[in-house]
């Protein structure tokens, strides 16, 4: 078997029965990097001569014995907005654009004590601010479907990276969708945890109360595998939560008998695709015809998600966004005239329109005379979110959509309207509001080739149902391959 | 001038907590290390670091909202305050607006005006920033972040104070209870207790507060009394010469013995508060506000009421001693070892004080041990020492805490009571002193004094006087 068609399971299976060595697979990835990177520019930075490094190392501990988990080895990228120690970490910003870290974020640290071999920071949209990966400061990223198209974003380049086989999977963030929507338009799988289940420490924060860092791979077995390394209590973020049932690759169970399955009415309505609607709804009914009890209802309040959460992530991020100087770190303006001054160029040139446009609304609506009308007001809308969820989670297990209403628009479609670039969030968005896990999953083409998502939510902490529900529909689906990349 | 004004004044009171590490993050708060080495990924706000928040930083919060009296808010958060300069590496400071930990507190102060309680508006919890430093000579800015993540509560009053002396009443008052529980040695010199004055001008009996002003930079119990005084006097002459007092910041220069504004309430910030997302809330149940309570130390004026039973020490006595904690604990604690109290705040209040004063020091400072004071006390009352002995003994103690047996047994300090080589000292003496004895045997009693001194001298302090005194005597 040819080693880019493997997943990070299988790969790591072939590694340690000595089929294949760790220098071997991050050859071959790199080649492949080599060879696609500048048709879909899924990376900002690729550490060739770390990785290799990197490989010797594992494959002696594995060699050795210290090393025996199931990613022990694998390759993986990792999104430009995790710090990595002694990498470059952009957040695909100009302001970052020399900004090395002193140390790794939790969730690197927790793949690198597993055995990851790390070849590089994927493309992103600048700050995790958008929909396409376009907003980058350093190039877009193209989808492997179709390089005319968006990857989606904001994690589009570690979507794309695993779609061209540039990675054996890949680590995203998702603050509105930035994984499930990316792996969506790039036929990949993605999930974004439970708000609270994987460190945020070293995450360079878009909207805090709302990101999650999460796995893009290649199926959900790769995702599970993924979900029991990263996931962890981390006493140096106080928003990670003590959890237990963390043993996620226990629920690979090809079982969906009484799953209780809703599908809110509310996400198929107008502006749904048609051919989105109808492969996932075809997806339900194939869940259905597997024993799950599939039933509509209605969820409600869908139409203020996207007011409440551009506003609150906007909020958060135009404080996150104010340590980004020019003083201590990152890009400073050639010249200036005190300190204002330094500080008015310095951000003006170091920041895109995207994040520009998201700082300016979020000091606006926690200015003073306007915090009340618009930030508490949004907190209210996430509170009563969060409530319709409660209520659909007494009646159901999981609940079942598309995670965007269209496939992957063309290059160049989506940033001149940012208004329909941010309705393309409406299915995602909610899950990030209640905190929520949703795992995205591949469900079928549309006509001109380009892969449709299933969205699947679940209660806080029920990923396991989440993956179960996955795995279940993915082993009667049955393999999920660009045409090019098979028989290679 | 022809009308009557009453001066209206509130407190914004800065407390630095005496925690041994930094409020979100496990660096050391420890004065005076070298630049930014008391730093981390987290307190100097690098992209990804989040906030955790130290417990003690809590604990001594709300210790100290129960010795004020204050409601405890028992659902807290903390907020960001955001603004942009190079001091704060974030750009935002973590502080507490919308829900503070402590509010609706009150502390009774006394003046000769009397009794009377000065309301707490609230207290909240926050952290410092850093210090910027200003190199002239290469027109550079730098920034050192060891203070930055240092833990401080602010305590805000009620405009409840009339007076200069009220102030610093109010102020002396909050410092013993603060320094009482632990929470902070509270020195203003070093800026470990600030407070910022609001100050506005009334006419007596008028119902509406005047237009305030903030005046900042007060760094003594002085220059707080001297800079309301003037603010007094300032805003009183802008009234009567037809003016408006301005709502502005000011800074007080105590050494010309005035102010200046630094801002204006049109250049005041909108600084966008909202609850830090980083920091979850704070949920502070019954148990744990009991398990503080039940820590709450005796505080002052208990203290002074038991030690007029329980010591024969003077009012005044009593009043210097509890006026520190760490003055009482001494006091109490070579009590407890055996030190009669009567001398041992004889210790306290004259060598003790008078040493502190010529070196500089608060009470806080004093290094030397219950143990060994109790050892010192020990030694004048067997008579091993005498009392000039003693009082070079505790010089040295003072300074350095050492064992006064043992120093005095290395020094070879004790009293010779050996009659017999006294007595050889005292027959020399004489012998080399003929006018003097003679001055003493032709009735000039004060010749003996002299004596007695050479004869101290040549023992090197180490007689007993009373013993020599009685030898000349006989031997004259």
């Amino acid at each position: 078997m040819n080693i880019l068609e493997m997943t990070a399971v299988e790969l790591a299976a072939a590694i340690k029965n000595k089929e294949v060595t760790v220098m071997e697979a991050t050859e071959a990835v790199l080649k492949q990097i080599e060879k696609k990177e500048d048709e879909f520019h899924c990376y900002v930075t690729v550490d060739r001569q770390g990785a290799l490094a990197r490989a010797e190392e594992v494959q002696k501990k594995i060699d050795q014995g210290e090393l025996s988990g199931p990613l022990a080895g694998v390759p993986v990228a990792i999104k430009d907005n995790m710090c990595t120690e002694g990498m470059l970490t952009t957040c695909s910003s100009r302001i970052l654009g020399n900004f090395v870290p002193t140390f790794s974020s939790e969730a690197v640290l927790n793949l690198q004590n597993a055995g990851a071999v790390i070849l590089g920071k994927t493309n992103m949209d600048e700050f995790a601010m958008g929909s396409t990966t376009e907003t980058s400061a350093f190039g877009v990223t193209r989808n492997p479907w179709n390089s005319e198209h968006v990857p989606g974003g904001s994690s589009g380049g570690s979507a794309a990276a695993v779609a061209a086989q540039e990675c054996f999977y890949a680590l995203g963030s998702d603050t509105g969708g930035s994984i499930r929507q990316p792996a969506s338009f790039c036929g990949v799988v993605g999930l974004k945890p439970t708000y609270g289940r994987v460190s945020r420490y070293g995450l360079i924060a878009y909207g805090s109360s709302l990101d999650q860092i999460g796995p893009l791979c290649k199926d959900v077995t790769d995702c599970a595998a993924i979900m029991e390394v990263i996931a962890s209590h981390d006493k140096k973020d106080s928003t990670s939560v003590e959890q237990q049932d963390t043993d996620f690759t226990t629920a690979l169970v090809e079982d969906v008998k009484g799953m209780r399955i809703g599908i809110p009415r509310d996400y198929f309505g107008e502006g749904l695709d048609p051919e989105v609607k109808s492969a996932v709804l075809k997806a339900a009914e194939v869940l259905k015809e597997k024993g799950a009890l599939v039933e509509e209802f209605d969820l409600s309040l869908v139409e203020y998600a996207i007011p409440a959460y551009y506003t609150i992530a906007a909020a958060e991020a135009s404080s996150n966004l104010e340590r980004f100087d020019g003083i201590k770190y990152g890009y400073r303006t050639e010249e200036y005239e005190g300190l204002h001054n330094m500080y008015k160029k310095s951000r003006s040139e170091g920041f895109g329109a995207e994040v520009k446009r998201r700082i300016m609304l979020g000091s606006f609506v926690l200015s003073s005379g306007y915090y009340d009308a618009y930030y508490l007001k949004a907190l209210r809308v996430k509170a009563l979110i969060k409530k319709a969820f409660d209520q659909a989670f007494e009646k159901y297990d999981v609940i079942l959509g598309p995670v965007a209403p269209t496939t992957a628009p063309k290059l160049g479609e989506s940033l001149s309207d940012p208004i329909k670039m941010y309705l393309g969030d409406i299915y995602t968005i909610s899950v990030n509001l209640a905190g929520l896990p949703g795992l995205s999953v591949p469900c079928g083409l549309d006509q001109k080739g380009l892969p449709i998502g299933m969205q699947l939510i679940g209660d806080c902490f029920q990923e396991k149902k989440l993956i179960q529900t996955a795995y279940t529909y993915e082993k009667a689906r049955g393999a999920f391959v660009r045409k090019e990349e098979q028989n290679v | 001038m022809s009308k009557q004004y009453e001066t209206v004044i509130g407190l914004e009171v800065h407390v630095e907590l005496a925690t041994k590490t930094k409020i979100f993050c496990g660096c050391s708060t420890a004065f005076g290390g070298e630049p930014n080495t008391h730093t981390c990924p987290v307190c100097t706000g690098m992209p990804g670091s989040l906030p955790v928040l130290n417990k003690q930083v809590l604990e001594y919060a709300v210790a100290v909202g129960l010795a004020t009296n204050c409601t405890i808010t028992q659902y807290c958060k903390f907020d960001r305050k955001n603004y942009f300069y190079p001091d704060n590496p974030q750009n935002y400071q973590i502080s507490q607006l919308y829900l503070p930990i402590c509010r609706n507190g009150k502390v009774e102060i006394e003046t000769d005006a009397g009794k009377k309680f000065v309301g707490i508006h609230e207290i909240h919890m926050e952290e410092d920033a850093g210090k910027l430093i200003h190199d002239e000579w290469d027109d550079c800015s730098l920034v050192d972040y060891n203070r930055s993540g240092v833990p401080l509560i602010e305590i805000v009053s009620e405009p409840d104070m009339r007076s200069a002396q009220e102030v610093i009443a109010y102020l002396e008052k909050l410092r013993m209870t603060i320094q009482y529980l632990g929470a902070s040695d509270c020195k203003l010199q070093e800026g470990s207790m600030r407070a910022d004055v609001n100050l506005s001008i009334r006419e007596v009996g008028a119902k509406e507060f005047g237009t305030r002003t903030e005046m900042k930079n007060l760094n003594s119990f002085k220059a707080i009394a001297r800079a309301i005084e003037g603010e007094r006097e300032r805003q009183i002459d802008l009234l009567e010469s037809g003016e408006k007092v301005m709502q502005e910041t000011r800074r007080w220069d105590d050494n010309k013995g005035e102010s200046y504004a630094m801002r204006s309430k049109e250049d005041a910030q909108d600084y966008r508060y909202f609850p830090d997302p980083d920091l979850v809330p704070i949920v502070l149940d019954d148990a744990f506000l009991e398990e503080i309570r039940k820590k709450q130390p005796e505080f002052r004026e208990e203290k002074m009421r038991r030690y007029k039973e329980a010591f024969d020490i003077p009012e005044y006595d009593i009043e210097i001693i509890t006026g520190s904690k760490r003055m009482a604990d001494l006091f109490e604690a070579t009590v407890a070892l055996g030190g009669q109290p009567k001398k041992v705040s004889n210790w306290l209040m004259v060598e003790t004080l008078r040493l502190l004063k010529e070196n500089n020091m608060d009470p806080e400072d004093i290094r030397f041990s219950p143990e060994n004071l109790a050892k010192l006390i020990s030694l004048t009352d067997t008579k091993a020492i005498n009392s000039s002995v003693a009082k070079e003994v505790f010089e040295v103690m003072f300074a350095e805490n050492v064992n006064p047996e043992k120093y005095v047994e290395e020094k070879g300090l004790k009293t010779v009571n050996d009659e017999g080589a006294l007595r050889k000292t005292v027959e020399e003496v004489i012998a080399n002193n003929p006018q003097s004895v003679e001055d003493y045997r032709n009735g000039k009693e004060k010749a003996i004094g002299f004596l007695v001194g050479q004869t101290m001298k040549a023992m090197k302090g180490k007689a007993d006087p009373g013993m020599v005194n009685q030898l000349l005597k006989e031997l004259l």
